[in-house]
């Protein structure tokens, strides 16, 4: 590891002054349930396939989160967005309809902190006032994409995911009220050998370990220092890997340390290990986290979406999976 | 049938065939746990275990003995596969090999397919 | 550098191998047991039944039976049921010859989105294919050598 600092500090304050969820039903029947600002019975929203649906989904949550912001989506100086599909059709059918400037971004299930960093990056640069930063997931689109076909009858190991119908955006801008991004942790990829599909909650701890180790290092702040410490979507597994990982580095994350994934299904629902996919953090950030923040129960929160990089084609070929996890320091003034 | 049709014939033969069924299963069950493989690499492996059998002969006693126990499984389309291409090959010579298992097992492969493609017209998957 | 990563990497996968929770072992064998065990019964019932009718012969009835598996199966893929039953007998239900169907119907049905002829008629061997193909080509193989074995043993 190089000394290199991975972590941009933004002195002008970035905030998050609106954010929006929308999910799917089983996520809204979940134990986050009640936080959610719109739970949409229809996995196709209403159109002719899942892809067009996690589309709307996606236009959902920008027009809601850009109503809530008191803005229409048109205000917004640019879009950060990105999705699980191949080409990240969902957000680029949902950009089609937004006449702002548009940035796709793929980093797996982490794009969510990506998007976030990037905006945040922009916005205390100058360059835009205000963005928005939304990345979405669906677990039928998801599903066909990446694995077998819906009604295919098929077992699924204890440790595999389950990935979360949903869109999340939040509205950043210089100006406002809410929690300000202080700092953003830019991951590197770790690739510590693992090649099951199906256990992405151990690909991706090491990824989340090292980006953990990477703030707290380049910010000089301890896990004593946060409210809450959120990863995006280890599942139970992965968490559990991930408080092992750290324990042995002499950092005990303790009870400050949630996953998303793990909170959004509780056990009876069958989910395995717990939720994944971009729109799991993206989610919860924009429900849970930012309303506990607003409430002022948390007043500095660490959130590291993770992200498994694999594709079907390179499972096939052997590979193993890389993984990235960006972190966002979250504050209240 | 082996077994005499009596009651207690018809009775054993069903225990036979939910044991020997059951059997195979776990056998796959055991596959997929201890090796993680995936279900269609398990399918191949029993469709080839099905054509080694009746290659070598020795599907056509079992399958008199276990009945529907062994031909629901894959198994038995692979031994119905290997079987139709040895005996078109008898009759037609060695390019009956290459059509006598698809002939053979047609009639399963046939209604599939169409039923499948009315299936897929009628229905539409369902998200969980 | 390598050597060390290598060996990182191997100490992670050992650990994760350990505290990844398992399949529970002795239930799913007493699941796959019973679905697949059933699954069986019910072809030899409908075999047996079968057979009954006059013109229907004990070879014939075993090709029908499995067409009515196949056919049932094909009907709880469309109506979504099948997945539920599976969820619980993993290698009990994809192993009987309905399991075959269900990958197919399920994968005709996945694609029809993207059209009747480039989605679910390009699609439908997307599962199965492997089973097809590797049956058609090892039968192929069988065959021939019965044959050759045949011409030999005639010489």
């Amino acid at each position: 590891m190089t000394a290199k600092s991975q972590t941009l500090k933004f002195e002008n304050k970035p905030r998050i002054i609106a954010g929006m969820s929308v999910v799917g039903r089983k996520e809204g029947d979940g134990p986050l349930g009640k936080y959610f600002d719109e739970i949409d019975d229809d996995p196709k929203m209403g159109k002719g396939s899942f892809e067009k649906g996690e589309s709307a989904m996606f236009a959902t949550a920008v027009a809601g989160a850009a109503k809530k912001a008191g803005l229409r989506p048109f205000d917004f100086d640019a879009l950060f967005a990105g999705d699980l599909l191949n080409q990240l059709i969902s957000s680029n059918y949902a950009a089609r309809e937004l006449p702002v400037s548009y940035f796709g971004l793929y980093s797996a299930c982490s794009t969510m902190t990506e998007a976030l960093s990037l905006g945040a990056a922009m916005i205390n640069a100058g360059y835009y006032r205000t963005a928005a930063c939304v990345t979405g997931s669906h677990f039928a689109a998801a599903e066909r994409q990446y694995r077998y076909p819906l009604e295919y009858g098929c077992q699924r190991p204890p440790y595999a995911q389950w990935t979360v119908t949903g869109a999340g955006c939040s509205v950043l801008s210089i100006k406002g009220d809410g929690p300000y991004i202080s700092s953003a942790t830019i991951g590197r990829v770790a690739d510590y050998g693992v090649t099951d599909a199906n256990n992405m909650g151990a690909a991706m701890a090491p990824a989340a370990f090292e980006t953990l180790l990477a703030v707290l290092d380049d910010t000089g702040l301890s896990i004593e220092d946060f409210d809450a410490v959120f990863t995006g979507d280890l599942g139970r597994l992965g968490a559990r890997i991930l408080r092992d990982l750290s324990a042995e580095r002499g950092v005990c994350l303790g009870q400050k340390y949630s996953d998303c994934g793990e909170m959004i299904f509780s056990r009876e629902q069958n989910c395995y290990s717990g939720g994944s996919g971009a729109g799991c953090s993206a989610c919860v950030l924009n429900s849970f986290i930012l309303d506990k923040m607003r409430k002022r129960e948390y007043n500095k929160v660490l959130l590291m979406a993770t992200g498994a990089l694999m594709s079907p084609t390179t499972s096939f070929q052997g590979e193993s999976i890389p993984a990235i996890s960006h972190g966002i320091i979250l504050e209240n003034d | 049938m082996l077994l005499p049709q009596t009651w207690w014939g018809y009775a054993l033969n069903y225990l036979i065939v939910f044991a020997s069924g059951g059997a195979c299963c776990i056998a796959a069950q055991l596959l997929i746990i201890k090796t993680k493989l995936t279900p269609a690499r398990i399918l191949v492996i029993f469709l080839l275990a099905g054509i080694a059998l009746q290659t070598v002969g020795i599907y056509e006693p079992l399958a008199a003995a276990l009945r529907s126990g062994i031909c629901v499984p894959i198994i038995g389309f692979g031994a119905t596969l290997a079987k139709g291409a040895a005996e078109w090959a008898a009759e037609y010579g060695p390019l009956g090999a290459f059509a006598g298992g698809l002939v053979e097992t047609a009639f399963g492969v046939g209604v599939a397919v169409a039923a499948s493609y009315i299936v897929s017209v009628v229905f539409s998957p369902k998200s969980k | 550098m390598t050597d060390k990563i290598a060996k990182r990497n191997k100490t992670y996968i050992e650990y994760v191998e350990k505290v990844s929770p398992s399949t529970n072992a002795t239930h799913s064998l007493i699941k796959a047991f019973a679905i697949g065990g059933a699954t069986c019964v019910i072809g030899e019932i409908l075999r047996n039944l079968l057979a009954l009718a006059p013109s229907i012969d004990d070879k014939a009835a075993a090709v029908y039976s499995s067409v009515i598996l196949v056919t049932a199966a094909i009907i709880m893929t469309g109506t979504g049921v099948y997945d539920n039953i599976a969820r619980h007998g993993g290698a009990g239900s994809f192993l009987p010859i309905r399991g075959f169907a269900n990958a197919m119907s399920s994968a005709a049905m996945e694609f029809r989105s993207e059209g009747l002829i480039t989605g679910t008629a390009v699609k439908m061997f997307n599962v199965v294919g492997p089973v097809i193909v590797n049956g058609i080509v090892w039968s192929a193989a069988s065959g021939t050598i019965v044959w050759l074995v045949s011409v030999i043993a005639s010489l």
